[in-house]
């Protein structure tokens, strides 16, 4: 065997914190060979991207690295944990290049996109004036911009989000280095971009041979694009194997509960006499883009005449990628947003309701939202969170009587009610999912818009909370409309599904005959990205 | 890391269990150094300019004959020296404290009640009326403040509560330019969007999820308040519009301390160590607020 490219030994990194030493990764080792892609695989927190810094020495100062990290690039082997910091601005974009997870935020939006693969090439190669900007217009084709004269000369905010990530791999590419580390670079992007952008990496791999270090939370696109796979947890390497090995035999405990974490189930539709729940008929929701004074707006329609219909004890699935207009759906219906066309809740017409008489519907109406981290108010406890809509609606309780319920409506989310004096900060992604969850439950509402619930969540914590919704539409016959891109989580979940592109419904149906035989194209090439494991 | 860091939270678990925020905030100031060193420092100040003045050998007009522009002298009761005309200068110091803070507290309380509020409710109800709203603030910003203090004057007469509501009805702008912009933020987040979706009141929103969540910048933006009240105040005074002979303030005992600056340094030195530290504990102070009021600091 060769020498390896890399070659992690019992890497250790503890970050100095004002209260004490926390370790954020223990003895981590696994090597790398020249043209290999290694998937880094664990959920948040589990030290991953925390081992991808370190080779770069990316780490913030408190940081306090150990072990060796032997690097065999253009020059013998060494150490980069110790190399001089001279040398090692030398590798960095050189010989290792990195892309980051945000396309959004890993641009400058002050510079143009030429100007700044441009200044990759000034500090790395020789090649300067005209040379330069030809090498500029060459990587902008070869990660495949449009136009690529007229897009150097953009700036980012020109771009859409697949493209601003295809000029970041296009200045990770400028120098051909020897290993691209990629961190989460898919993660923001639409499924299909995702798909496009995953194929474009393996394209560039097979003509650089360079080796690839992938991190990434979803198994999916693993399986897919990895040759070898390391599982972390808690900072450590649990299990490290080539791919197909390690899904088909996974050896270790937490490998096997990843890969099935991947949800599964699947939920019967209720009959088509069940009574509706809600209706919706030519919804449309606008925006003025540019308020002028005595010309007419401009506008932009989200949602272009929608018409839908619920049932009681349906789970309406909404998928879409972003822009798609199924989060301004959602609000529409719950009337937080103005829109035109007729909504109707049970026997109430919605649509010309004023604040205060839509104030009691509310308590029947409840939505749960994607961030658990801005969901919740950072200034009040758990128990005030949960208690508001009660204070709102039952004004009559007593103190004792509101704790009570509620203890209960945490108790329902199996959190420990004895929290409910902490803080949101205190709490996981998951559990301020459930707190979330516990502030719609608590007032006992028979529909809840879910917009995203599970996607901020890892794959481990998502397949609890999707527990957990199918046990509370059980309990209490609820009937959820849920808004996903994630269509595995939607399969799992709902009886019905609406495909929405542009603000237009474009396919819907059943949920297991829809997945089996889309018929539209959009829909199939939705599930062909979506579904990269099974294409493989 | 987030994730970590907020593992860590949950695993050292906080003993102190149902406390009120209120209560929490003031163990976590106690804890905090800096911040109660200038409390007991600033409550010290406070206290010796509204009882002091009773307790120095001489008043704030009485002249002493044999000493004019004296230095520092424990011999003859004058524990800070004398000015020009022989009156004491710390009975005066302390008299000028009065004034000084008085007017410092007074415009920036009702500076921060008008500006929290004005800013957070055109933050919220946006539109026409955020426009409205802000036009206006735009229009007073634009007036000159002499001007206005002098049509004060003219309508009112002279008194020393027109120093409050000149000072009050310019420092608000600023504060509530601040507050609008935190609530525009915040105003987008889900939850805020889940109050609306519970079916809360506009008005509980802004009290219960919108101003409590600006209190960062808003006791940052206080503490540079407060030195800017008490320069304003002196301005005034020097231009005769403010307090007038024999009584005085710290801005105004500066003014003239500068003026005897070589001859008899500390008439410049006794007000402004009083008013430095007076400032500087402030600073402090808001400091430790700011992060004792946030539970995330915990």
């Amino acid at each position: 065997m060769p020498h390896p490219l890399l070659e992690l030994n019992r890497l250790r990194v503890d970050f100095a914190l004002p209260h004490g030493r926390v370790t954020a990764i223990k003895d981590v080792s696994f090597s790398l060979q020249a043209g290999e892609t290694l998937a880094l695989v664990g959920e948040s927190g589990s030290g991953k991207s925390v081992s991808a810094t370190a080779i770069l020495r990316l780490l913030p100062e408190m940081a306090l690295p150990s072990g060796t990290i032997r690097w065999h690039g253009n020059q013998d082997e060494e150490d980069l944990l110790s190399v001089p910091y001279k040398r090692m601005r030398r590798i960095r974009g050189n010989e290792i290049s990195m892309i980051f997870q945000e396309p959004m935020t890993s641009l400058n939006p002050l510079q143009r996109i030429g100007r700044q693969i441009r200044e990759v090439l000034d500090k790395h190669t020789s090649l300067r004036g005209a040379a330069a900007n030809a090498r500029v217009i060459d990587l902008l084709e070869q990660v495949g911009i449009p136009d690529p004269h007229r897009r150097a000369t953009s700036y980012p905010h020109e771009l859409s989000g697949g493209q601003r990530q295809r000029v970041m791999i296009a200045m990770a590419l400028a120098c051909e280095p020897k290993l691209l580390i990629a961190d989460e670079p898919t993660t923001a992007l639409d499924v299909t971009v995702q798909a496009q952008i995953l194929a474009l990496l393996k394209e560039l791999q097979q003509r650089y041979g360079m080796a690839i270090l992938f991190i990434t939370h979803d198994l999916g696109i693993v399986r897919h694009f990895a040759d070898r796979v390391c599982v972390m947890r808690h900072g450590e390497v649990v299990e490290s194997a080539p791919t197909q090995e390690l899904f088909e035999c996974p050896r270790h405990d937490y490998t096997r509960m990843l890969i099935d974490a991947e949800p599964h189930g699947s939920k019967p539709p209720v009959p088509s006499s069940a009574p509706v729940m809600l209706d919706a008929k030519d919804l449309r929701v606008r925006f003025a883009l540019k308020k002028r004074l005595f010309r007419p707006n401009e506008v932009f329609e989200a949602v272009r005449g929608i018409d839908l219909t619920i049932r009681k004890g349906q789970t309406v699935g909404i998928v879409g990628e972003s822009g798609s207009g199924k989060s301004t759906l959602g609000r529409a219906l719950l009337r937080l947003l103005e829109s035109s066309g007729d909504i109707r809740f049970e026997d109430t017409e919605l649509t010309h309701l004023d604040s205060s008489q839509l104030r009691p519907l509310r308590a029947r109406m409840q939505v749960v939202f994607q961030d658990p981290f801005g969901s919740l108010s950072p200034r009040l406890t758990v128990g005030e969170i949960v208690g508001e809509g009660l204070r709102v609606h039952y004004p009559e309780l007593t103190r004792r009587q509101r704790t009570e319920r509620v203890v209960q409506a945490l108790e329902e989310v199996s959190l420990d009610p004895t929290m409910r004096q902490r803080y949101p900060h205190e709490f996981s992604g998951g559990q301020r999912q459930r707190i979330a969850i516990a502030r719609a439950l608590v007032l006992k509402p028979q529909f809840l818009l879910l917009d995203e619930p599970t996607s901020a969540l890892d794959r481990s914590v998502q397949a609890t909370v999707i527990e957990l919704l199918r046990t509370l539409q059980q309990r209490h016959e609820l009937t959820y409309l849920f808004i996903s891109h994630d269509l595995a989580v939607v399969r799992a979940l709902a009886d019905t599904v609406l495909v929405m592109w542009e603000g237009r419904i474009v396919e819907q149906g059943e949920t297991e005959a829809l997945f089996r035989e889309p018929r539209e194209p959009y829909t199939r090439e939705l599930m062909r990205a979506a579904f990269l494991d099974q294409a493989a | 890391m987030t994730t970590e860091t907020t593992t860590l939270h949950a695993q050292g678990a906080s003993p102190h269990l149902g406390e009120s925020l209120g209560r929490e905030a003031w163990r976590r100031l106690k804890q905090n150094r800096a911040a109660m060193a200038s409390l007991v420092l600033l409550t010290l100040i406070a206290v010796a300019c509204l009882v002091g003045p009773w307790l120095t050998p001489w008043g704030l007009n009485e002249v002493d004959w044999t000493a004019f522009s004296a230095p520092p002298s424990l011999a003859d009761g004058h524990y800070a020296g004398t000015d020009a005309n022989g009156r004491d200068l710390l009975t005066r110091t302390l008299y000028g404290g009065q004034i000084s803070l008085s007017v410092a507290v007074v415009a920036t309380f009702v500076s921060l009640v008008i500006g929290v509020l004005y800013g957070a409710v055109a933050g919220y109800v946006g539109g026409r009326v955020d426009t409205l709203m802000m036009r206006f603030v735009d229009i007073m910003y634009s007036l000159p403040f002499m001007f206005m203090v002098i049509l004060l004057m003219v309508v009112f007469g002279r008194h020393i509560l027109l120093i409050y509501a000149a000072i009050g009805a310019v420092e608000w702008l600023d504060m509530s330019r601040i507050v609008r912009g935190q609530t525009l933020a915040l105003k987008r987040r889900e939850f805020v969007e889940a109050a609306r979706a519970l079916g809360v009141r506009g008005r509980t929103i802004v009290t219960r999820h919108l101003i409590p969540n600006t209190l960062g910048p808003v006791i940052v933006y206080v503490t540079l308040t407060v030195p800017k009240v008490i320069l304003l105040e002196s301005f005034l005074s020097f231009l005769g519009l403010g307090v007038q002979e024999p009584m005085t303030s710290w801005g105004v005992l500066i003014s003239e301390g500068v003026d005897m600056m070589q001859g008899a340094p500390w008439l410049l030195l006794v007000p402004s160590t009083f008013l430095a530290l007076t400032l500087f504990c402030l600073n402090f102070l808001g400091d430790g607020l700011r992060d004792a009021l946030d539970p995330r600091t915990r």
